[in-house]
């Protein structure tokens, strides 16, 4: 009688234990960063209550502090950056899967990868210098002057705002959901592709009716992935958005987000309570990636049927 | 090739209990079940492998062989649902019993598998990492096992020159008489081999099948074919496997002269047949 | 029900492929943009002085970065230290001993939750973690945080290599009579070497360009680079702070900077996917 333990020695025993401590230390962190913002949270939380969330104060001075604008700047650039993206995004991932030859693919299917490596601090530097100056110069006028009607397009032109952060932010996200989406479109089957060409269907109807739906849980995980990144982005957004604790429907205007608020004022924070406050922005972003994560797996594992699932 | 001194009396049933004064078996196998997960994959298997002599396991594909054979060293418990019930004995030693150091028992139990594996080293490395395992021996020792191996394993004259290039770099026939080498560094008593022949090409093969020949004074070999001529070629004896269940056993001429094997393999309903009209196996003792 | 006309089919098809070639070319054209713009402020600037000098007050010019390089090179290194046994033991876990234990469920789960967690918010662990109990900013704050940030990377991309290697060959060693631990370290890991190694250069690519985790980790330094257990020099601190000046020849430098971080992550990165692509 002898049920199956893979374990040969007691070499293997010590060895087996090690390995399932370090696999347990993910974990483990998790439950701590969240135990760590919570408990400094408090003092924040005490004072403030869930008024916080809805607060648009932000004064170190009196000690006044709500989370309303830094919550309305993550959630409005990631929009823009969402609108942007995933047209984008699916567009480049047919490209690269139905129009592509194999090595134009893998050229600019590196491309695009190449544009997930670089670092957010980087992206940061040339919207400051490059690309805020060049919406202050072109864009931001053609916008105002055909649709300035709308409050979205309202206000001075400065280039840092919303709208730049958002675009920014869209290039930002657009490989990780290009790349999903690239590897979804590959998982189709290639008898279920071929037989819908078969049929007589073109490439776009291929995809918009075949591939798409058959792979639409992935697709969807792989938006919650890119939402996620792009909720969490701190140096590009820090560098560009304007960093003015405000809510204004105009996206010329200058505002923030919880990562760039944390940026900019951690270190300036020399109350408790500033601190505390800052640090329940954190928590508040924590529980919002975690939720957004937490979606994305579980559609990316359905699409997958394993926890193998791409950065 | 028969055997002079066992006479098979019973069908599916091993020789040594039910023939008085004949030798004790290497490997001995009683009441063997065998369970992957909910399923059940080996039925009552009684089997005894006889010492220095090749026994080959035939059967239709997917009645068990394989997973027969790896209960002699138990690698199947790599994978954490399987699990055997019964007795298996090698030379005595208790192969299923939990507090055999199951690393001796590999020791004395070398494997060759289908396809050939050669790990990602050297050729020399590949056939040291058995002696690394087991022995501590200085570089010339080593070296001189290793030779003395790769000479066992009819390979010798074609790597000699190049010992350091990888083991992948060989052809397949090659990488399979490396893997022999490799099992037989340790110098084990019993040589399982499971369908080595099938992934290689046919002029490899015969070196290997005319190796087996040579190496069964040495060890004591269990074969799993799916080539019913090549049973015929290399095996003094040969179980007959179906559905998990052991229907025949005997010296292979006897089995092959018994079924007709030659001719045409039996088709499933004769084989059914004969598993249900064969003697359920009660041990002597 | 009316069929449509082949020619409006045939439009929408040729519109969808128009769309996708802009867009593969608005992704490019992306990226040539921001490297160029990167390269041509930053070559600039990169000289001797920069690899050699200490920072100098905005105004004097002459100044250089060299504490800055050294202090994100010791702390990209002794993060890797740290985070690499971890991660590679955890992958080990996970790919050969726990493919449906809940320690293993928990462990894949986090880690992909982990991968996707802003850098800031690891940051502002590392805070309470290692600057608040000791009082003080330090290298060693920010090293956690890095680390922190490459663990799951490291742990995920070793399962998956590891799981690619076939079990045929962890039987051939086993047959052998090598205990387990042998199996995976000797000749597993042999086999998967390649993408271990990726895995271990993307993390290393990955972390080298943070700036949120560090900026109220290590902070930064203007004085020379000694230890880790004070404030620590590094080269993307000190870009944030040089970008957000008003000091023209600190924004020089913070392009120059700039340059050699790209330069080096997509160095690294392309490297990483070379020595998968020619090992298989």
């Amino acid at each position: 009688m002898s049920k199956s333990s893979p374990l040969t020695s007691r070499g293997d025993y010590y060895f087996k234990w090690l390995s399932a401590v370090c696999a347990f230390i993910t974990p483990l962190l998790m439950a701590g960063i969240f135990f760590e913002l919570l408990s400094n949270s408090m003092p924040s939380i005490k004072k403030f209550g869930v008024g916080f969330l809805f607060s648009q104060n932000w004064n170190p001075v009196t000690e006044q502090f709500g989370a309303a604008s830094s919550i309305f700047g993550t959630i409005v650039s990631t929009l823009i950056a969402m609108v942007i993206a995933v047209p984008l995004s699916i567009a480049i991932a047919i490209f690269l899967v139905e129009l592509a030859r194999p090595k134009l693919s893998k050229t600019v299917g590196t491309m695009i990868e190449l544009l997930a490596a670089i670092p957010s601090i980087i992206y940061g530097m040339w919207g400051m210098f490059v690309f805020g100056p060049f919406m202050a110069k072109y864009v931001q006028p053609l916008l105002q002057g055909t649709l300035g009607f709308l409050p979205f397009f309202q206000g001075p032109p400065m280039g840092l705002g919303m709208l730049t952060a958002g675009i920014i932010l869209a290039f930002m996200i657009l490989p990780f959901i290009c790349a999903i989406t690239r590897d979804v479109f590959q998982l189709v089957p290639n008898v279920v592709k071929e037989s819908a060409h078969g049929m007589g269907a073109t490439t776009w109807e291929v995809t918009y009716k075949v591939t798409i739906p058959y792979g639409l849980v992935g697709i969807i995980g792989a938006l919650f992935l890119g939402l996620g990144r792009a909720l969490g982005e701190t140096m590009a957004v820090t560098f560009v958005i304007g960093n003015a604790h405000r809510i204004s429907p105009s996206l010329f205007a200058p505002g923030n987000s919880i990562a760039s608020t944390l940026a900019n004022e951690f270190t300036e924070a020399t109350e408790l309570i500033y601190l505390s406050s800052l640090i329940e922005l954190g928590l508040v972003l924590f529980v919002i990636t975690y939720l957004v994560q937490m979606l994305a797996q579980y559609m990316l594992r359905k699409m997958y049927k394993s926890w193998s699932v791409g950065l | 090739m028969t055997s002079d001194t066992l006479q098979p009396e019973n069908l599916a049933a091993p020789y040594y209990d039910t023939v008085p004064g004949t030798p004790v078996p290497k490997i001995s196998v009683r009441h063997l079940n065998f369970f992957y997960g909910e399923t059940q994959a080996l039925f009552d298997n009684n089997l005894d492998i006889a010492e220095h002599k090749v026994t080959a396991i035939i059967g239709p594909s997917g009645c068990g062989k394989s997973t027969h054979l790896r209960i002699y060293n138990r690698i199947y418990e790599l994978y954490p649902d399987f699990y055997a019930e019964g007795q298996v004995q090698v030379n005595g030693l208790d192969v299923l019993s939990p507090k055999t150091n199951v690393m001796e028992l590999r020791k004395k139990v070398g494997m060759v598998f289908q396809r050939p594996v050669p790990f990602p080293m050297s050729i020399f490395e590949n056939v040291a990492f058995g002696l690394k395992q087991h022995y501590r021996l200085n570089k010339s020792e080593t070296a001189d096992r290793v030779e003395k191996a790769l000479k066992g394993a009819a390979i010798w004259d074609e790597v000699k020159d190049h010992l350091d290039r990888p083991g992948t770099s060989l052809s397949g026939g090659q990488q399979q008489r490396l893997c022999i080498a490799r099992a037989i560094v340790v110098e084990p008593e019993v040589l399982l081999m499971d369908e080595p022949c099938s992934a290689i090409d046919p002029l490899s093969t015969n070196k290997i099948e005319a190796l087996i020949h040579e190496l069964k004074s040495r060890y004591t070999i269990t074969i799993v074919t799916h080539n019913m001529a090549q049973a015929l070629r290399v095996s003094d004896f040969t179980a007959f496997f179906f559905e998990g269940h052991i229907i025949d056993f005997g010296t292979t001429e006897e089995i092959f002269d018994r079924h007709s094997l030659l001719d045409e393999v039996p088709p499933k309903e004769k084989l059914r047949e004969l598993l249900e009209n064969q003697p359920k196996y009660e041990s002597l003792s | 029900m009316k069929p449509r006309p082949p020619t409006g089919r045939r439009l929408m098809d040729l519109m969808v492929s128009v769309w996708s070639v802009i867009s593969a070319l608005l992704g490019i054209g992306a990226l040539i943009w921001i490297l160029s713009g990167v390269i041509i402020r930053g070559v600039g600037a990169l000289n001797l002085d920069f690899f050699t000098r200490l920072p100098t007050p905005p105004g004097l010019g002459g100044g250089g970065l060299a504490n800055a390089l050294l202090g994100t090179l010791a702390m990209t290194v002794v993060a890797t230290l740290l985070s690499v046994p971890i991660g590679l033991l955890a992958g080990i876990y996970l790919a050969e001993f726990g493919q449906e234990s809940w320690i293993a469920d928990q462990s894949r789960f986090s880690a992909n939750v982990l991968m996707g967690m802003p850098s800031i918010i690891v940051g502002v662990f590392a805070y309470t973690l290692v600057v608040l109990p000791l009082g003080h900013f330090s290298g060693y704050a920010g090293v956690v945080a890095l680390a922190i940030l490459m663990i799951p990377v490291v742990t995920r991309t070793t399962e998956d290599m590891l799981r690619l290697v076939p079990n045929t060959l962890r039987e051939s060693a086993l047959a052998l009579g090598a205990p387990r631990w042998k199996v995976t370290l000797a000749v597993v890991f042999r086999a998967a070497k390649a993408g271990l190694l990726t895995g271990i250069l993307l993390s290393v690519a990955r972390v080298s360009g943070e700036t949120a985790p560090l900026l109220f980790t290590a902070l930064n330094s203007p004085y020379w680079f000694s230890s880790l257990s004070g404030p620590t020099p590094n080269l993307t601190v000190t870009i944030f702070n040089y970008a957000v000046s008003p000091y023209e020849d600190w924004q020089r430098i913070a392009w120059a900077a700039s340059l050699l971080i790209t330069v080096s992550v997509l160095a690294f990165t392309l490297a990483a996917r070379f020595v998968l692509r020619t090992k298989q």
